[in-house]
């Protein structure tokens, strides 16, 4: 059995398993994420946001997640690697002239490398907001701590503002291939209800992006104060 | 005389196959192991025949020129396979299969050999079924047929137009099965080059490794060739490029008397020659022959555009002389028509060399008949025009869509411009009713043998020989041969016979190469097809025939002075290949000439100018010509004739007549 | 003539797969529209011989879009600009006077160079050798109608065995993935009752010798299907995972 699930795992369509499982996870995390940040439009002076991010530190089963989503975002992020490198090795010698635009989707083609934005990215983000709720958790002063004025002070500085909303950017198009993609994975291919998937995922990975980017340029031109 | 034994068995025609699968000798499983057979050529017969010898437990290797068994050219029948399975209730049985095929075949083929096809069609099906061939099927969930080839049943068994692609894919999968368990050894890119007889036995082939250049001897108690026809002898045809004669000449040549050479398939349907450029010919499925009409103007020389020629001013050039068939007479009927009108200057298009294949009645008809089912009241004609194209599109949408590929034209608003080419060779090597030739332990399957079809085939008849020999006449009828060699041990490959054979095939080789001559061999292909399409093709003479030999023997002496040969032997040389090709079909060429000399009689696909009705139809000369024509090579290019008397014991002899 | 044309063509010269290769250019005059772009290799190629070049090599059988032998990747794309053909099937009429036209070999680890445009695709045999059949020995089948298959199970096995294993799929696709060839057999025989008996010993063997070959991953670009000259559908992709999955959990 073991030595089964291993060859599951290892072969091709194991990894693509992998990461489509692990991306549908990401998705279903990013919607708490941006549920749960809409409450700054509420425009109350945080009061809720800032409820709703300390339930967020404080539910154990939240915390549990959150090591669960960390784990599933770096095995998203490695097996990419690996099916990349794999990729790689599988045309040692690159064609002259590749004409991609002709028969797919140029972020289709570009997911590692939007990826990695993403990645970067997160780093960012993280730097912002995530070690110092992190800090505040460890040393006791997390009831104390106040990430909504946090994200008012980011989001003065336009180059923070340019950086999340490139980041964004990133996000949609990565959505854009990934979450019909993940159905593909899946075997959800029907013709029946791809237009159905495809449609959801493209309004997807418009609306929350969205709603992401909302957010700093409301707070950099002070609709949120 | 004597050396052509048909060894048919004994009995009532109907009982001939049961009683001599009852009472045909058996090889036991643990001989079996140690008795190899070497199958060339992975088409129908080939990868049929090397599955069930193998899972039967026989030591199997197989040899294909292309790269993978796949691509052999069974692939490319579009139409169907017939079999005698009556699921339509229309009166079908083995016996009007056989009857239809006999004469189609124009009274020209083995009685006992046809009745045995017809009997194992039904099997035929069956097989493929299982083996996942996802043959068409009606709404019920049962299999789907059409008619085919203007017979009076609905027996053709079809996958839309991918027939062959689609038995083949399935005889291949059986095949690959078997080398994936390790029973079958596949030798893919490596082409034969010579038989090897020991003792009067056939023992074994060289192949030539067309990768690495490198000659290679393969030991086998038995060798298959299903090595395919030689239409390309014409360079033009709806054959394969790569499609050839070798296999079977060299065996020809070690010994294998070649029957009837001279039949050939000239199909009606083909796309014409565009030009100088062209290397092969696109077939048009037969089945457009129920719905287009064929005219041609009546006017000598007329330049004008299709659509400006009115109705009055066309001639139906196949409904005037065959009123009862029409458009639906035989290949053959309708191919010599065809070139009767031409060469009579009135062909169209810019060559003259063409007729045309009109729909426009047949849109019109259908664009009633669905305005009637759309209940569309008084449509108007662009209406009408309209609906009765969708009805077309949806039984011959591919075809269509391939005619404009290929021709630029659009042919549901311009009738197709269509012309014969050379399609199918009835003519093959001569074999016995164990399929066997006349070098023991030689056997020869599919288009590869002079087979079953006469001087002419049927539609949807290749397939289900070739499927018929592989997969359930050889697995018996090898036994017979094979339970005698039981005590043959493998002959090594050191052995004197395969030295020299393998050093005669480095010899041609290096001669190729030697002559460093001036001219391309695609040079001398193009001018021996046109010798045979000029004087051996849809009608013969005995003057043009004759001159016809003149000029083969003056261009093989030309090509083995003049030849280039580029690149060198120990590589992939597809150059190389095909010089060595060519020589064969040089030399093949001139036999069929002689042998269409020979035969002063019209049958089938071999019309012969002298021999004709008043009315320019075919006449066929039973009393004198009712044998198969086996020619024996008895080196530096002189044949013997041998005659196989041809005995219709089952069926009455008539002319045949589509008035 | 009128409408001939004159083009330069930049094609892949490459000795063996031990060799390094390089695009070669080639001017080519007065190509009639009419030809295909394989006769158009015939011309050039008949013109090398006559200067006492090598003629190109390149892979090429029944020159009506069936056989899936030719393989040329043309200006960027397997068997060139239009949709739906074969390169024997491309005509020049595709092109223009002055066109400069880059050809290329299948580029794929799995797919090595044998000389210049003519590659080794064994690789797909050796995948169909591990499951892409029935085991039925010959004499084997009851009668075919005895099991009835419903005509859409028919039709789109039927249209996933319309595959002609010419290997554009792993050619386009950017990580050289072979999930397009190997789940169309898949499916044709996962969809026909007759298949359904070892599917899940098909699907795994079948897959386990195409990782082994060295094809990459598949990340849904649907390339493959694009370019596929046979419309091959990523459905059948998807029916692939579907049965590989429920394999592995069996």
């Amino acid at each position: 059995m073991s030595n089964t699930s291993t060859k599951f795992i290892q072969s091709s369509l194991g990894k693509k398993l992998l990461m489509g499982l692990t991306g549908l996870f990401l998705i279903s995390f990013l919607i708490v994420h941006c549920l749960l940040n809409s409450f700054i439009f509420l425009n109350d002076g945080g009061i809720l946001f800032n409820e709703g991010a300390q339930f967020m530190a404080n539910n154990p089963i939240i915390r549990i997640m959150e090591i669960v989503l960390f784990f599933g975002l770096i095995a998203h992020a490695l097996q990419a690697l690996v099916l990349t490198l794999q990729n790689n090795k599988a045309r040692p010698v690159k064609y002259t002239v590749k004409d991609g635009k002709a028969n797919s989707k140029w972020y289709s083609r570009s997911m590692g490398i939007l990826g990695s934005l993403l990645l970067l990215f997160l780093v960012v983000h993280l730097s912002h907001f995530w070690i110092d709720t992190k800090a505040a958790q460890f040393d006791g002063t997390i009831a104390e701590h106040n990430t909504y004025l946090e994200m008012i002070e980011v989001f003065h500085n336009p180059i923070n503002v340019a950086v999340y909303l490139l980041g964004i950017l990133a996000l949609a198009y990565h959505l854009l291939h990934g979450f019909p993609s993940a159905f593909q994975t899946m075997g959800w291919n029907h013709p029946k209800y791809n237009g159905l998937i495809k449609k959801t995922g493209t309004l997807f990975s418009i609306i929350v992006p969205l709603i992401f980017a909302a957010m700093p340029v409301a707070i950099f031109l002070g609709w949120i104060k | 005389m004597s050396k052509l034994d048909s060894k048919i068995p004994e009995g009532a025609l109907e009982q001939k196959w049961e009683n001599y699968k009852s009472s045909v000798a058996l090889v036991n499983p643990a001989n079996k192991r140690s008795l190899e057979v070497i199958v060339v050529g992975s088409g129908l017969a080939g990868s049929s025949a090397a599955s069930s010898l193998a899972e039967m437990g026989y030591k199997v290797k197989v040899f294909c020129f292309q790269d993978s068994p796949r691509r052999a050219h069974s692939i490319a029948a579009q139409g169907g396979i017939n079999a005698a399975k009556n699921y339509q209730n229309d009166g079908d049985s083995t016996y009007r299969l056989f009857y239809d095929t006999i004469k189609g075949g124009d009274y020209r083929s083995r009685e006992a050999n046809v009745y045995r096809l017809a009997s194992v069609s039904s099997n035929i099906i069956d097989q493929c079924v299982a083996s996942g061939v996802p043959l068409a099927r009606e709404y019920g969930g049962m299999l789907s047929n059409r008619s085919f080839g203007g017979t009076q049943v609905q027996r053709t068994f079809y996958a839309a137009g991918q027939t062959g692609q689609q038995l083949l894919l399935g005889a291949y999968s059986g095949l690959l099965r078997q080398v994936g368990l390790g029973n079958v050894e596949m030798c893919a890119r490596h082409e034969m080059l010579d038989v090897v007889n020991i003792d009067g036995k056939c023992r074994g082939i060289i192949a030539r490794d067309l990768i690495t250049g490198k000659l290679e001897r393969h030991f086998g108690h038995a060798v298959l060739l299903c090595s395919g026809g030689y239409g390309n002898v014409f360079y033009l045809s709806t054959n394969a490029m790569g499609s050839n004669v070798t296999a079977a000449w060299k065996a020809h040549k070690r010994g294998a008397f070649f029957g009837n050479p001279c039949f050939t398939q000239i199909h009606p349907t083909c796309i014409p020659v565009s030009g100088e450029h062209q290397s092969k010919l696109t077939l048009m499925s037969e089945s457009l022959r129920n719905d287009g009409r064929i005219w041609v103007p009546k006017k000598h020389g007329d330049t004008r555009k299709a659509n400006e020629i009115t109705e009055e001013e066309r001639d139906y050039y196949l409904e005037r002389r065959y009123p009862a068939f029409g458009n639906l007479v035989p290949r053959d009927v309708a191919s010599r028509a065809a070139k009767e009108r031409c060469d009579a200057g009135f062909g169209v298009g810019a060559s003259k060399m063409a007729v045309y294949l009109d729909f426009k009645a047949a849109i019109a008809r259908y664009g009633h008949t669905q305005a009637v089912k759309l209940g569309v009241h008084n449509p108007s004609a662009d209406e009408l025009k309209e609906f009765g194209k969708q009805v077309v599109e949806e039984k011959y949408g591919n075809l269509f869509a391939m005619y404009e590929q290929i021709t630029g034209e659009n042919p549901y608003e311009l009738p197709m411009r269509i012309y014969p080419a050379v399609h199918y060779t009835m003519g093959g090597l001569w074999v016995d009713y164990n399929l066997m030739t006349t070098v023991p332990g030689l056997y020869a399957l599919g288009e590869a043998n002079f087979s079953d079809h006469g001087a002419n085939r049927l539609g949807a008849s290749a397939l289900m020989q070739g499927l018929a020999d592989g997969y359930f006449v050889i697995p018996y009828t090898i036994g017979a041969y094979l339970s005698k060699e039981i005590s043959v041990k493998a002959i090594s490959t050191d052995h004197e016979a395969f030295v020299a054979a393998e050093k005669n095939a480095q010899e041609i080789i290096d001669k190729l190469f030697a002559i460093k001559g001036t001219k391309s061999v695609d040079y001398f292909h193009k001018r021996l097809g046109k010798i045979m399409w000029d004087k051996c093709g849809m009608a013969r003479s005995e003057k043009g025939l004759k001159e016809a030999i003149a000029e083969i023997r003056a261009l093989r002496d030309e090509f083995w002075k003049d030849v280039r040969v580029p690149g060198t032997a120990n590589d992939f040389n597809p150059e190389l290949e095909k010089a060595g090709r060519v020589a064969d079909f040089i030399e093949l060429g001139e036999l069929m000439c002689i042998d269409a000399l020979n035969r002063t009689e019209s049958c089938g696909g071999h019309f012969r100018e002298e021999s004709q009705t008043e009315e320019g139809e075919a006449l066929r000369k039973d009393d004198e010509f009712a044998y198969v024509a086996a020619w024996e090579n008895n080196g530096n290019h002189t044949y013997e004739l041998h005659k196989e008397e041809l005995k219709f014991e089952a069926i009455k002899i008539a002319q045949r007549s589509y008035k | 003539m009128s409408g001939h044309m004159n083009l330069t063509l930049k094609i892949w010269r490459q000795k063996s797969d031990k060799e390094k290769g390089k695009l070669v250019t080639y001017p080519v005059q007065n190509i009639s529209p009419d030809m295909s772009f394989l006769e158009m290799f015939d011309v050039l190629n008949e013109q090398l011989i006559t200067k006492g070049d090598e003629p190109i090599a390149f892979d090429h059988d029944c020159r009506e879009g069936i056989c899936g032998m030719c393989s040329m990747y043309i200006n960027g794309r397997p068997h060139g600009p239009k949709r739906g053909v074969t390169t024997c099937q491309l005509h020049m009429r595709s092109f223009k006077d002055g066109d400069t036209i880059v050809v290329e070999p299948w580029r794929a680890a799995a797919f090595p160079v044998i000389k210049d445009l003519t590659v080794d695709r064994s690789a797909f045999d050796r995948v169909i050798a591990k499951g892409g059949f029935i085991s039925v020995n010959t004499g084997n089948a009851q009668d075919a109608n005895n099991i009835p298959i419903p005509k859409t199970d028919a039709d789109a096995a039927f249209e996933a065995a319309a595959c002609i294993g010419c290997g554009a799929c792993v050619a386009t696709c950017k990580n050289s993935s072979a999930m397009l060839f190997v789940s169309a057999k898949v499916s044709q025989l996962a969809l026909l009752p007759q298949g359904r008996v070892e599917a899940t010993a098909r699907v795994k063997n079948m897959v386990a010798q195409m990782d082994e070959e060295g094809f990459g991953n598949c990340s849904n670009t649907g390339a493959c299907e694009v370019e596929c000259p046979k419309g091959i559908s990523l459905e059948n992709i998807a029916l692939m995972n579907r049965e590989f999955f429920v394999a592995n959990i069996k």
